[in-house]
C-alpha cells in the first residue's frame, strides 16, 4: 500500500516553545482519519505545516510521492492537498459564490483541469448547495452566522478538489442533525476517493467516521491506530479522554 | 578619499554619540511599532513638533532646553493617548489597520509638517543653550557639547524606559499586551487602556528626542522626513521592540552613517539608514535581537 | 461593458475634452489639466497595489522620478520623441517595481510599506549623485515652442497625459474584472487563505508592483518637458506621495472610479489653491481630507454614493457580484 502522505519526523518550534515534536505517520490513500487531541496540542499546527502555510524547521513531509519540503501552499494546494481553517478566513469583500470562484481559479482551473466541464458559477452553485448554503450565494460572509461560516470554509476546500483534505473543526457549534450532514458529505467525499483527516472534538463523529486514530499531545504522538484500541489506551484516557 | 586616522577616530566617536541620540529618537517608535504594532510614520513629525515647542519656551522664556521639553512631557503624553483613542476607535477596532491606519498617519505627519510651516515659516530655527557653543578637546577628538549632552541624556532615557517596561507594573503589562491580550484581560487589565498608556509614552518620548534634535541641529519643518526611514530602519535592525536591541542598532547606523558622511561625502549619508533597513529586511527581519 | 468598447469610449471623451479645452482658449487650463490628468494616472495606479491588492506603497514618488529620470537620461543622449519616452518610463520603473517587489513582498504589509519609502530615499540619493542627470544641482530639458498639429507645445503633452490616463483607467478596470482581480481581492483579503486556496500570492503580488510602477513611470516621463527645471528634491517630493495615496482613499479605493474621482477632485482644488491661497494651505487640506475621509469614510467618496443610493450600511462594495444576477462573464456593479 503506497502511502498518500507520509510524515517523517516533523518538528516545529516556536522561538523556546516546542510546537511539534517528532511526529511520524502516513496515511493511505482513500483512509479516513481521525486526528484528535488537546487544545493547543499542535493539531492545527500540523496541518499548517503540512499544507506549507508554516515552515517546519525539522523532518519531511511527501506527499503523492513528491517532497514538499520548499514548495509555497499554493503550490501543495495545487498538488491535492486542501484545508478548511479552524477559525475560518473567508474573503470578506467577496460574495460566497466569489469565494468559491477563487479555488477554482486558481487550483482547479490551473491544473488544467475542466472541473468535470461545468462552468465555474454553475459549479460553485453546486458546491454551496452541498453544504446547504445555497440561499445565500451572493451574500457577503459577514452576513452569515459561525455555522455557516464553517460550512463556507469546507465548500472553499472542498472547491480545490482536492486528494486529500483536511477537515479542521468543520463541526464546532453544528446542531447533531448538521453534524450527521456534514459527516454524511465528509464520506461521500471520501467514496469518491478523496481522503480524509478529520480533526475534531466531537468523539461521536469521529469514532463514527475514522478508519483510524491519531492523538496528539502536547505536540507529540501519543497514540495511532484503530480508534477502538485508541480511546482505551491508557494513555490517551488519562491525556485528553478521561475526566 | 583622504584617510587619516584623526578622521576616523573622530567619525567614529561622533557616530556613537549620534547613535545614542537616534536610540532616542527611535525610542517612541521602539514602542509603537515594535511592541504595539503600530506603525505610527508620523512620529518624526512629532518630534519636530517637540523641537518647535523647546524653541518656542526656550526663546521666549530662556528655558533650558532639555528641561522645556521635560516640562511638556505630559502635554505630548496627552496627545499621544488621544491619538491612540482616534486609532483604536476607528481602525484597530474595524481591523482595518494596515491600509486605513497607515493612511492616517501619513495624513498626520503631513498635517503636522504643514501646521509648523504655517506657524513658524520655513526657516531654521536653533536653540540657546550653555552647552551649544563649547567643544572639548582630547588630543585628536574633538567632541562638540551639544552633541555630548543630549547623546548622554538620551542614554539615561533609554535606562529610564527599560526600567520601567521591566520593572514596573504598567511596563511589564505593555510587554504582555503585545504577546497576549487575552491573558491580559484575564488579569482584569484593560488591553486597550495598556496600549493607549504605552501610546502616550511613545509620543511623550517625542518632546525629549524633539529638544535634543534642536540641540544638536537647527531645525526645519520637514526634517522629520530623514528621520523616517532612520527610525524604522533602527527599530526593525534592533528587533522590533527590544530597548537594548535599539541601543545597539542605533550606535551601528551612527557609526556607518558618520564614516559614509566623513569618507564619501554627506550627500551618501542618507541613503545609509534606508540601505541598512532594505538589507535587514530583505535578510533577516526579526534583527539583532529579535523577538 | 467589454474592455475595448470603455477605452473606445475613453477615447471619444478625451477628445471630447481636449476639444473642450481648446475652445476655451486659455492656455494655463492646459498646464492645470496635466497636472490634474498626471495625478489621475498616479492615484490609479498606486490604487492597483494599494487599494486592490492591499499593500501600501509609500515610494510612489520615486517611481514618477525614476520615468522622469530616464527622460533626462535620453535626452542627454539623443533626444527620443516623447511616446517613445513614456514607454522607457514604464519599462524602467516597472522593473524596479518587480526588483523591489522582490526584495520585500515577502513581508508582512507594514514591513513593506516602510521599505518603499526606504527605496524611494535610496534611489533619489543615488539620482542627487549621479552626474550625468545633474545631479543635486538639476537638469535642464529645453522644450520646444510649438509642435504640430497642436500648436503650443502643453497642447501635445496634455494630449499624451490624457492618453495615459485613458490607459491606466482602462488597465484598472480590466484588471479588476478579471481573474487577476479576484486573485488580488484575496491578497488584500486574507492572504494567508489565499495562499492555502492555490492563489500564488507572490507572483500575483510582483505583477501588481510592476504595474503600479510601470505606470507611475510612464506619468513621470513627460514631466521633464512639462516642468523644463529637473530637480530632485520637488521630483522625488513626498507631494507626489502623498497625494498618490490621499486621492484613491479620498475618491474610494475597490474600483477604478475612486482614484479618478478623487484625482480629478483633490487635483482640481490643489491647483486652485496654490493658484489662490499658498501651497502650504494646499498640502494642509490634503492631509486633513485624507485623515478625515480615513477615519469618517473609509470607503471614500464612491463608497458614500453608494451608500446612500443604496441605503444600506456601508458595505464593502465594489465590483463583484453583490445582490446580482449571475450572468456568463463577470460584471460588476460598478459599470
Amino acid at each position: 500500500m503506497t502511502a498518500l502522505l507520509a510524515i517523517d519526523n516533523l518538528g516545529k518550534r516556536f522561538g523556546g516553545f516546542v510546537a511539534l515534536d517528532n511526529i511520524s505517520f502516513t496515511v493511505k490513500t482513500g483512509e479516513r482519519l481521525g486526528l484528535i487531541g488537546p487544545n493547543g496540542s499542535g493539531k492545527s499546527t500540523l496541518v499548517n505545516c503540512i499544507c506549507g502555510t508554516l515552515r517546519n524547521e525539522r523532518g519531511s513531509v511527501r506527499f503523492n510521492n513528491n517532497e514538499l519540503g520548499g514548495t509555497t501552499a499554493h503550490q501543495r494546494t495545487r498538488l491535492g492537498l486542501a484545508r478548511t481553517f479552524q477559525l475560518p478566513r473567508p474573503f470578506a469583500s467577496l460574495s460566497l459564490i466569489d469565494n468559491l470562484r477563487i479555488p477554482l481559479l486558481y487550483t482547479v482551473a490551473a491544473r488544467g483541469g475542466a472541473h468535470h466541464g461545468h462552468p465555474i458559477e454553475a459549479r460553485s452553485a453546486e458546491l454551496l448547495h452541498e453544504v446547504g448554503l445555497e440561499s445565500k450565494a451572493y451574500r457577503l460572509p459577514r452576513e452569515l452566522t459561525q455555522v455557516e461560516m464553517r460550512k463556507l470554509e469546507l465548500a472553499r476546500a472542498m472547491a480545490a478538489e482536492p486528494k486529500l483534505l483536511f477537515a479542521d473543526e468543520s463541526m464546532a457549534g453544528l446542531t447533531h442533525s448538521e453534524v450527521e450532514d456534514i459527516l454524511s458529505l465528509l464520506n461521500r467525499l471520501n467514496a469518491q476517493g478523496v481522503t480524509i483527516i478529520l480533526i475534531e472534538h466531537i468523539m461521536r463523529a469521529v469514532m463514527s467516521f475514522s478508519q483510524r486514530l491519531v492523538v496528539l499531545v502536547s505536540g507529540r504522538k501519543i497514540a495511532d491506530g484503530d480508534p477502538n484500541d485508541v480511546v482505551r489506551d491508557p494513555e490517551v484516557e488519562r491525556a485528553y479522554l478521561g475526566q | 578619499m583622504i584617510f587619516s586616522f584623526d578622521l576616523l577616530i573622530n567619525a567614529l566617536v561622533s557616530g556613537i554619540l549620534i547613535g545614542g541620540f537616534y536610540a532616542a529618537v527611535t525610542s517612541g517608535v521602539s514602542l509603537s511599532f515594535g511592541i504595539l504594532d503600530i506603525v505610527n510614520i508620523a512620529h518624526p513629525a512629532f518630534i519636530v513638533l517637540g523641537s518647535y515647542v523647546v524653541y518656542a519656551l526656550n526663546s521666549s522664556l530662556g528655558l533650558d532646553p532639555i528641561l522645556a521639553s521635560i516640562i511638556v512631557t505630559p502635554a505630548f503624553y496627552a496627545l499621544g493617548a488621544a491619538i491612540y483613542q482616534i486609532y483604536y476607535v476607528s481602525f484597530e477596532k474595524r481591523g482595518q489597520e494596515s491600509l486605513r491606519g497607515l493612511a492616517f498617519f501619513f495624513g498626520l505627519l503631513f498635517i503636522t509638517e504643514v501646521t509648523l510651516v504655517l506657524y513658524f515659516g520655513v526657516d531654521y530655527r536653533y536653540v540657546e543653550a550653555s552647552y551649544i557653543g563649547p567643544t572639548w578637546h582630547f588630543g585628536p577628538l574633538d567632541i562638540p557639547l551639544r552633541i555630548l549632552v543630549p547623546s548622554l541624556v538620551s542614554l539615561l532615557l533609554i535606562a529610564a524606559l527599560q526600567l520601567t517596561l521591566t520593572k514596573t507594573f504598567v511596563g511589564r503589562a505593555i510587554m504582555a499586551v503585545a504577546q497576549d491580550q487575552l491573558a491580559l484581560r484575564l488579569m482584569a487589565v484593560d488591553p486597550i487602556r495598556i496600549k493607549r498608556i504605552a501610546f502616550g509614552i511613545s509620543i511623550a518620548t517625542a518632546s525629549l528626542a524633539g529638544a535634543f534634535l534642536i540641540i544638536i541641529q537647527p531645525v526645519e519643518p520637514s526634517v522629520g522626513r530623514e528621520y523616517i526611514g532612520r527610525v524604522f530602519a533602527i527599530c526593525v535592525l534592533g528587533g522590533m521592540g527590544s530597548l537594548p536591541g535599539t541601543l545597539i542598532a542605533a550606535f551601528l547606523v551612527g557609526v556607518v552613517e558618520s564614516l559614509t558622511a566623513t569618507f564619501y561625502g554627506p550627500s551618501w549619508a542618507p541613503a545609509v539608514s534606508f540601505g541598512f533597513l532594505l538589507l535587514t529586511l530583505a535578510v533577516r527581519p526579526a534583527g539583532i535581537l529579535g523577538r | 461593458m467589454r474592455s475595448d468598447i470603455f477605452f473606445l469610449i475613453c477615447l471619444v471623451v478625451g477628445c471630447a475634452l481636449y476639444g473642450g479645452v481648446v475652445v476655451l482658449g486659455n492656455d494655463y487650463i492646459f498646464f492645470a489639466g496635466y497636472v490634474v490628468l498626471q495625478y489621475v494616472v498616479l492615484a490609479t495606479a498606486w490604487n492597483i497595489l494599494g487599494g486592490y491588492c492591499g499593500y501600501v506603497n509609500f515610494g510612489s514618488a520615486a517611481f514618477f522620478a525614476l520615468g522622469a529620470y530616464s527622460t533626462v537620461a535620453f535626452y542627454r543622449f539623443y533626444p527620443l520623441p516623447i511616446p517613445i519616452l513614456v514607454l522607457i518610463g514604464a519599462v524602467v520603473s516597472g522593473a524596479v517595481g518587480l526588483m523591489m517587489g522582490y526584495l520585500t513582498l515577502r513581508l508582512r504589509g507594514a514591513f513593506f510599506a516602510i521599505a518603499t519609502l526606504a527605496l524611494a530615499v535610496v534611489l533619489e540619493t543615488l539620482v542627487v549623485n549621479w552626474d550625468y542627470v545633474g545631479g543635486s544641482r538639476g537638469a535642464y530639458i529645453v522644450r520646444p515652442e510649438t509642435i504640430a498639429p497642436f500648436g503650443p507645445y502643453i497642447r501635445y503633452l496634455f494630449m499624451i497625459m490624457l492618453l495615459v490616463a485613458i490607459g491606466a483607467v482602462t488597465v484598472a478596470r480590466l484588471i479588476e474584472r478579471s481573474q487577476l482581480g479576484y486573485g488580488f481581492a484575496t491578497i488584500r483579503d486574507d492572504e494567508l487563505a489565499a495562499e492555502a486556496l492555490g492563489v500564488p500570492t507572490l507572483r500575483l503580488k510582483l505583477i501588481a508592483t510592476a504595474i503600479s510602477g510601470g505606470l507611475m513611470g510612464m506619468a513621470g516621463a513627460p514631466f521633464p518637458y512639462y516642468i523644463g527645471y529637473l530637480q530632485p528634491a520637488t521630483t522625488f517630493g513626498l507631494d507626489y506621495t502623498v497625494n498618490s495615496i490621499a486621492m484613491p482613499m479620498i475618491g474610494g479605493t475597490t474600483s477604478w472610479v475612486g482614484p479618478l474621482v478623487g484625482a480629478v477632485l483633490l487635483g482640481s482644488l490643489q491647483q486652485i489653491a496654490t493658484v489662490t491661497i499658498s501651497s502650504a494651505i494646499n498640502l494642509l487640506i490634503v492631509g486633513l481630507l485624507l485623515v478625515g475621509f480615513v477615519i469618517v469614510a473609509p470607503n471614500g467618496i464612491v463608497g458614500l454614493v453608494h451608500r446612500y443610493i443604496q441605503h444600506r450600511p456601508d458595505d464593502f462594495v465594489g465590483r463583484r457580484r453583490v445582490g446580482g444576477e449571475a450572468t456568463g462573464e463577470t460584471t460588476g456593479s460598478v459599470p
